[in-house]
């Protein structure tokens, strides 16, 4: 199949941990940065696959898992309004809020729907004049794109019932903040292969330079996050520390830039707090006041009273500080049956990934 | 056993209202089923596909089924062969010749009488091709708006012949894992045409009756452990039941496991996991490790089983787990998913 089995090839990939093998001399501690890599390493075993002196750090790169709590209780408060019809991606439906979840908030009467794209919440708007419809629009840059398009579709077509939930995270403060911890051991980055599809990699420069760690950026196949590791691990033993790209079939220095126009038409940057994180300046993406009208925090008045499950340790799970496994909650007090945190709802959070993929101290027989 | 007295274990109270997960197929079904429903009605003990019953000398199995697939209809069928067909393989699992359904119909008014005779004539259809008898039924209107379109219930009966035993609980360490081809073709027809996505080529349903397979295998029934049909929650749940039910672990090899190219692609596309996606005309065969080649070569020899191959064995370590080994040579666990698959983000 075009673009899939290829990059799954057992023999390739043995031949790249061959390349890796050779060559590692000390540890080395490399994130990847994308929930989307974390949960393909832990799914196909990358990890137990290379060398002892290579970990992989897990990074906050799970868009479900770092929208802040309040975020997530205003969208429930709003999406148990009569009036309102309720548009999120499907991973959002699981995530607890304070008190409950957006699926519950649907079996309690809410109409809450599941699209594939902000424009399919627009195509609702247009068929429903007598309702609000908000979509939540969260993500990274990578969902950012579509979501700026539908607000201008929006005002373009004066859909005055359509309004977005808006709570865009960025990745370089994130990085950024990830170098300036204390606490950080992470020596090179994986960065997110679809994030930069849409950026490019020139934001990723500075970052280099100023941190003196490589970074490269990598796809999602099995292959590609072992091309992305031999490359991160050939700059840390000898001592490089630059920008490479290592997904040239989707990304490119500049990034699509129809995109980005997009983007910086309908968006400005903002402070945004991650949830487990905390507060990073200019780590986010809000409505540039033009877009106000299509504003939801600002359509609909919500108050909201946060309250987050003492036990849970995401933040430091997103921040790599803390495997899944080692928090107490895992697994135990804490499942995707009834999680505690994001990390453990989302496909891409690493808590989940964990939990799915890898309960066993030993691994599966197979003789 | 006294079972009057017995309360819910575990009053499901972080969910205080029915949500949609609880007909997923997944750990929320198996609670309802476990801590509210099995309790009430006194019961307890392992579940199969269908009850197995002593009447006289003769052992009967009988089972039933609800239909309430959106769209009614999907490349490669509609809601009334799956309903007729699916009752008719819970009843060939447990090692049953189906031999009589009932239906009873929900319609919601306003339902347009074409589609309901295209249903039913597809229900006669796959009856007649089963050699099954539609024998009692029953049709009840609802207000529209309180339902869509159409519901089918099926219950079915069927008989059981001396010799033959299978269950969930009887897969052993040693025996191999078989599944009769490709998995995932029913759930990404269906979805496809929910979401309205298109790929380079229609991927089909595979509903289909599965006794015809099933009486193939039970020329020798002492070679065959247990069986399943990997409806809701995929192969990766129906496994999880077995491995439970028997006490074992069972080990998928990831590079074994058919699934047709274009499901590939769709699965990859909208973020989800073929072992998760439901089958309607593919079975789940435990068997005698020895015995495993001839038997997928029997199945072969069928239109039905053409894909057959073997994708995993039992083992003895981790019971209740089911594992496998990646493409790539590491290891992981396959867990049954809570409720429904939700598409990823991005």
């Amino acid at each position: 199949m075009k673009y899939l089995s290829e990059f799954r090839d057992p023999k390739l990939a043995g031949k790249l941990l061959d390349e890796i093998r050779e060559m590692v001399t000390r540890p080395w501690a490399v994130m990847e940065v994308c929930g989307g890599q974390t949960h393909s390493i832990i799914r196909n075993g990358i990890d137990q696959l290379l060398p002892k002196e290579v970990e992989l750090i897990h990074g906050p790169g799970c868009p479900v898992c770092v929208t802040p709590l309040d975020m997530i209780d205003r969208a429930l408060e709003i999406a148990s309004k009569r009036e309102v019809i309720f548009c999120s991606f499907g991973d959002m439906l699981r995530v607890p809020g304070s008190e409950k979840d957006l699926f519950q908030v649907r079996s309690e009467g809410g109409d809450v729907r599941v699209v594939y794209s902000p424009l399919d919440a627009l195509k609702v708007a247009r068929e429903n004049p007598d309702k609000e419809v908000v979509f939540f629009g969260i993500g990274f840059e990578t969902t950012a794109p579509a979501n700026a398009m539908a607000v201008f579709q929006a005002a373009q077509q004066s859909l005055g019932n359509f309004s977005m939930l808006v709570s865009h995270v960025l990745v370089p403060p994130a990085l950024a903040a990830i170098m300036e911890s204390p606490e950080s051991r992470v020596q090179g980055f994986l960065a997110a292969g679809h994030v930069c599809s849409v950026m490019g990699y020139e934001q990723y420069l500075p970052l280099a330079e100023k941190y003196r760690v490589p970074i490269v950026v990598t796809g999602f196949e099995p292959l590609d996050l072992l091309e992305g590791l031999r490359r991160v691990v050939r700059q840390l033993e000898e001592g490089r520390a630059e920008v490479e790209n290592a997904y040239p079939r989707a990304v490119t220095r500049k990034g699509n830039r129809p995109a980005n126009e997009m983007l910086e038409r309908v968006f400005e940057t903002s402070d945004r707090s991650w949830r487990g994180i905390g507060e990073i300046p200019q780590s986010g993406w809000r409505l540039r006041t033009e877009f106000a009208d299509f504003d939801a925090a600002l359509r609909f008045s919500v108050s909201v009273r946060t309250r987050e499950p003492s036990v849970c340790r995401s933040g430091e799970v997103l921040q790599g500080i803390l495997k899944p496994p080692q928090c107490s909650a895992f697994g135990k007090e804490c499942t995707p049956r009834r999680p505690l945190g994001a990390t453990m709802v989302s496909s891409e959070g690493a808590c989940a990934a964990y939990y799915l993929h890898r309960r066993l101290e030993e691994p599966v027989p197979w003789t | 056993m006294d079972l009057s007295g017995r309360t819910c274990p575990l009053p499901i109270q972080d969910f205080p209202l029915v949500v949609l997960g609880h007909g997923g197929g997944g750990k929320l079904s198996a609670e309802l089923v476990e801590h509210l429903f099995l309790p009430a009605f006194g019961m307890d003990g392992a579940l199969g596909d269908a009850a197995v019953l002593q009447v006289g000398e003769e052992q009967l199995c009988f089972s039933t089924d609800s239909f309430v697939v959106t769209p009614l209809f999907f490349p490669g069928g509609n809601i009334g062969e799956l309903a007729v067909n699916g009752t008719i393989n819970d009843l060939a699992m447990m090692g049953g010749k189906p031999l009589y359904l009932s239906c009873g119909f929900i319609l919601e008014e306003g339902f347009s009488i074409e589609e309901l005779s295209r249903i039913a004539q597809a229900m006669g259809r796959a009856a007649r091709e089963a050699g099954v008898r539609l024998v009692t039924g029953d049709t009840k209107v609802v207000e529209r708006g309180h339902g869509h379109g159409v519901y089918i219930n099926t219950s079915g009966i069927g008989l059981i012949p001396p010799g033959r035993k299978v269950g969930p609980g009887r897969a052993r360490p040693g025996d191999a894992v078989i599944v009769s081809g490709p998995i995932g073709n029913h759930g990404m027809a269906v979805m496809s045409v929910r979401e309205g996505l298109e790929f380079e080529t229609t991927i089909e349903s595979d509903t289909a009756a599965l006794h015809p397979l099933v009486e193939l295998l039970m020329e020798s029934p002492e070679e065959i452990r247990a069986l399943r049909d990997p409806t809701r929650g995929g192969i990766a749940s129906a496994l999880n039941e077995l491995a439970a039910a028997s006490h074992v672990s069972i080990v998928l090899e990831e590079s074994l496991i058919p699934v047709d190219d274009s499901v590939r692609a769709a699965c990859e596309l909208l973020g989800l996991d073929p072992l998760y996606v439901a089958n309607e005309g593919k079975l789940l065969a435990i068997v005698e490790c020895e015995k495993a080649d001839v038997i997928v070569k029997k199945l072969r020899s069928h239109a039905l089983g053409e894909g057959a191959c073997v994708i995993g064995k039992v083992v003895a370590e981790h019971p209740g787990l089911v594992g496998m080994r990646t493409t790539l040579g590491a290891t992981r666990v396959v867990d049954t998913q809570i409720g429904e698959q939700l598409p990823r983000i991005c």
